[in-house]
C-alpha cells in the first residue's frame, strides 16, 4: 500500500528513483507536495536521470523554494529593522533560521510564517514595536487573545498589512500549560549571532526545538518535514552534548523519539543505544506516514488519536474541558 | 480514488480522481482526442470527493480538492460534476502553476503569432476566441494563456471552452457540427455549456506562439477602439494573473517585456459580428 514511505525512500536514497514507474512518480510528487517537502525532494534529486516531466516539475519546485527563501529572509530583515531600536536579542526559529544560517535543513525547504523568539521580559516592547511597524492582529477575539497571552508561548499571530505575511513572536518553545518547561533563558543565552545582528539557536537547541515541536506539541501533522529537519541537523552537527542539553530542557524523551524516527525514515546516524523502539513508536510511525497515493490524509482513527493527544499534553484535563467548551459554544 | 482519468491540456498534465463515475465519464468523452500527460506523470492532481461516505449516494455533492485547495470552496451537485472537474483543474493552475506566468486571457493563433484577449467575466473573451476559431484561427485557450518567462512565448491551454448564457446559442449557430457538452443549468455562473476545441486546436496544442497583440474587449458599447499604454496593460494583466506575485522577479521581467514589445488596444463592441471585423482590422494593423 502506498504511503509516506515512498517519499522517505526517495529522500533517504535518491538513486532508488530509477526504479519508479509513472504511477510511482505520480504518488511521490503528490505526497511530497502534501508534506511540503517537494522543494527539498527537488534538491535531493537534482542531476539524477529521470523522466522529463518529473524533471520539469522538480525544477519548478526549486524555483518556487528559492523565491520562498528570498521572501522569508526579507521578512526576517523587516522584523530586524522594526525591533533593532529596542536592542533586544531577536532569535530566528525553524525554517527562516535554517535558511538564514545556511544550514542543509534549509535547502529547498518551504517556509511559512516568520517565527522569532524574544526574552519574555521584553515581550510588550516587541509587540508595540511590531504594531507600530505595520503588523496587525489576525484574530481579534477576546477569549483567544486572553488565552494566548495567559497560556501560550507566543503572541496571538500578527500579519503585516502590506506584505500579508504572518509573524509568530515566541518567548519560549512550548505552551506554558504543557508539563514540560524548557529553559527559555538558556535558549537565549546560548544563541548564536548572525552577520546581520539577528540570532539563531545553538545547534543542540535547534534540535531540541524541532523535537519539542514535533513530539511534545501538536498532532504530528507535518511530521515528515520536521523529521527531515532533525535528520539534517544531526547529520550537520552530530549528537555530542545533545542528550545533556535535551535533559536540561526536560526534552530527553522527545529528542530521543525524534532521533529514532529520523533514523527509521531517513537513516540518520545516531548512537546504537538510541535506536531501541518503545511500544508506542509503531503508532507514531503509522501517523507520520499517513498519506495515500493522491497525497490525501489517511488512517483517520490514528490521526484522531494524535489530535486528542495534542490537546491532552498541552493542558491539564479540567482546563482542556473548559477550553473546548468555550470553543464549541462559540462555533455552535 | 475509485474512478480516475489522465489528460494533457497544452503543456500541462492532469490526473483527475472521483468518487463517482459520472464526472470521469464526461471528461473521457469530451477530452477523448487529448493526449495523456507526458511520460505518464501529471503536473497536477484533482480530487472530486464526497465529504461523508453516505453523501456519495444521498444528495450527492461534489467537493473539489487537489494538490492545491482553497478552504471553504462550495461543493457542486453531482449533475454539475463536469464543471467541478474543470474548476478543479483551473484551481490547480491558478494556485500551483510556477513554470509559466498565468495570464487570465483567451488566446488564438495565426501564422505562428498569438492574439491575447483579456477582460472581466462577461467581456466576451471566451466567445470571441471561439468565434475566431470558427473563422479559421487556431484556438490556444479561452481562459488562461501561459507566458514562458524563459522565452517570452505564449503556450496554449486549450481546455474545453466554457460558454455561458447567451454565448451558448451564438456558438451553437456558428459551429453546428462541433461537439458540445451537456447543458448545465443553475451553476454559480448561470447556464454553462462546454464546447470542444476543434481538431486543429488539439493537434497543435503543444506549439507555442509569438505574442503579437493584446486586446481588452468590452461587450455592450458602441464600437470604439483606443490604444492602451504599456503601464496600464501591465497593471491590468497583473490584476488578471493569479501567480504574478508568486513568480516574483521572473514574472515581473516576463510581463514588462511583453507589454513593452507588443501593442494593446481596448475594444468596445455592440455585437460579435462588429467585434470580429474590428479584431481582424486591428490584427492586420498591428
Amino acid at each position: 500500500m502506498t504511503d509516506g514511505r515512498i517519499l522517505a525512500q526517495a529522500l533517504r536514497d535518491p538513486v532508488t528513483i530509477a526504479r519508479l514507474e509513472p504511477a510511482g512518480w505520480t504518488a511521490l510528487l503528490a505526497i511530497a507536495r502534501a508534506e511540503q517537502l517537494i522543494g527539498t525532494l527537488a534538491h535531493r534529486l537534482e542531476g539524477l536521470p529521470m523522466p522529463g516531466a518529473a524533471a520539469r516539475i522538480l525544477a519548478d519546485a526549486r524555483a518556487s523554494a528559492a523565491q520562498g527563501r528570498t521572501a522569508a529572509l526579507w521578512e526576517a530583515e523587516m522584523a530586524r529593522r522594526a525591533l533593532a531600536p529596542l536592542g533586544m536579542p531577536v532569535i530566528l526559529l525553524k525554517g527562516t533560521a535554517y535558511a538564514a544560517a545556511g544550514l542543509a535543513a534549509g535547502t529547498g525547504r518551504s517556509i511559512g510564517d516568520l517565527d522569532i523568539l524574544v526574552p519574555r521580559a521584553r515581550f510588550d516592547d516587541a509587540e508595540a514595536a511590531l504594531l507600530a511597524a505595520g503588523w496587525e492582529w489576525v484574530k481579534p477575539d477576546p477569549y483567544d487573545d486572553r488565552y494566548y497571552r495567559r497560556w501560550m508561548h507566543e503572541l496571538p499571530p500578527l500579519i503585516h498589512r502590506e506584505r500579508d505575511r504572518m509573524i509568530d513572536v515566541h518567548h519560549t518553545i512550548l505552551p506554558l500549560t504543557a508539563r514540560i518547561t524548557p529553559d527559555a533563558d538558556a535558549l537565549i543565552a546560548d544563541s548564536v549571532a548572525l552577520a546581520n545582528g539577528l540570532r539563531v539557536l545553538s545547534p543542540e537547541d535547534m534540535l531540541c526545538h524541532a523535537a519539542a515541536h514535533l513530539m511534545a506539541d501538536g498532532d504530528l501533522a507535518g511530521g515528515m518535514r520536521n523529521l527531515w529537519d532533525v535528520h539534517c541537523l544531526i547529520e550537520e552537527f552530530g549528537v555530542a552534548g545533545l542528550e545533556k542539553r535535551a535533559a536540561h530542557h526536560g526534552l530527553g524523551s522527545a529528542v530521543a523519539r525524534a532521533a529514532r524516527h529520523a533514523h527509521d525514515l531517513y537513516g540518520t546516524a545516531i548512537p546504537e543505544s538510541w535506536c531501541m523502539w518503545d511500544s508506542r513508536d509503531p503508532l507514531y510511525r503509522r501517523r507520520i506516514l499517513a498519506r495515500d497515493g493522491w497525497g490525501r490524509p489517511t488512517r483517520k482513527l490514528t490521526r484522531l488519536g494524535f489530535y486528542i493527544r495534542s490537546h491532552a499534553i498541552r493542558m491539564p484535563p479540567a482546563m482542556l474541558a473548559r477550553h473546548l467548551f468555550i470553543k464549541w459554544r462559540r462555533e455552535a | 480514488m475509485r474512478h480516475l482519468t489522465h489528460l494533457r491540456i497544452g503543456p500541462i498534465g492532469f490526473r483527475v480522481g472521483s468518487d463517482w463515475r459520472g464526472p470521469i465519464a464526461a471528461l473521457e468523452n469530451l477530452y477523448r482526442d487529448y493526449p495523456a500527460p507526458e511520460d505518464g506523470i501529471p503536473d497536477f492532481n484533482v480530487h472530486l470527493f464526497a465529504a461523508r461516505p453516505w453523501r456519495r449516494l444521498l444528495r450527492p455533492s461534489v467537493h473539489i480538492g487537489g494538490d492545491f485547495v482553497i478552504p471553504d470552496a462550495a461543493p457542486l451537485p453531482l449533475a454539475q460534476g463536469l464543471l467541478a472537474a474543470e474548476m478543479g483543474m483551473n484551481l490547480q493552475m491558478a494556485l500551483g502553476q510556477r513554470r509559466f506566468l498565468l495570464l487570465h486571457a483567451s488566446a488564438v493563433e495565426r501564422d505562428g503569432q498569438a492574439l491575447l484577449m483579456t477582460g472581466m467575466s462577461g467581456a466576451g473573451k471566451s466567445t470571441l476566441a471561439a468565434l475566431l476559431m470558427a473563422r479559421g484561427w487556431r484556438l490556444m485557450g479561452d481562459e488562461f494563456a501561459l507566458l514562458d518567462p524563459a522565452t517570452g512565448l505564449i503556450h496554449g491551454f486549450p481546455r474545453l471552452i466554457s460558454l455561458k448564457n447567451e454565448a451558448i446559442a451564438v456558438l451553437e449557430r456558428a459551429l453546428p457540427k462541433a461537439r458540445f457538452g451537456p447543458v448545465l443549468k443553475g451553476t454559480p455562473k448561470g447556464t454553462i455549456r462546454h464546447l470542444v476545441p476543434d481538431a486543429r486546436a488539439i493537434a497543435a496544442m503543444a506549439e507555442p506562439a509569438v505574442p503579437k497583440l493584446i486586446l481588452f474587449p468590452n461587450y455592450g458599447f458602441a464600437a470604439a477602439e483606443r490604444a492602451v499604454p504599456p503601464s496600464e496593460t501591465f497593471v491590468r494583466l497583473t490584476q488578471a494573473s493569479t501567480n504574478y506575485v508568486a513568480l516574483a522577479e521572473r514574472g515581473f521581467d516576463a510581463l514588462t517585456r511583453l507589454v513593452q514589445t507588443i501593442p494593446a488596444r481596448a475594444l468596445d463592441y455592440p455585437d460579435t459580428a462588429t467585434a470580429l471585423t474590428q479584431v481582424e482590422r486591428l490584427w492586420e494593423a498591428a
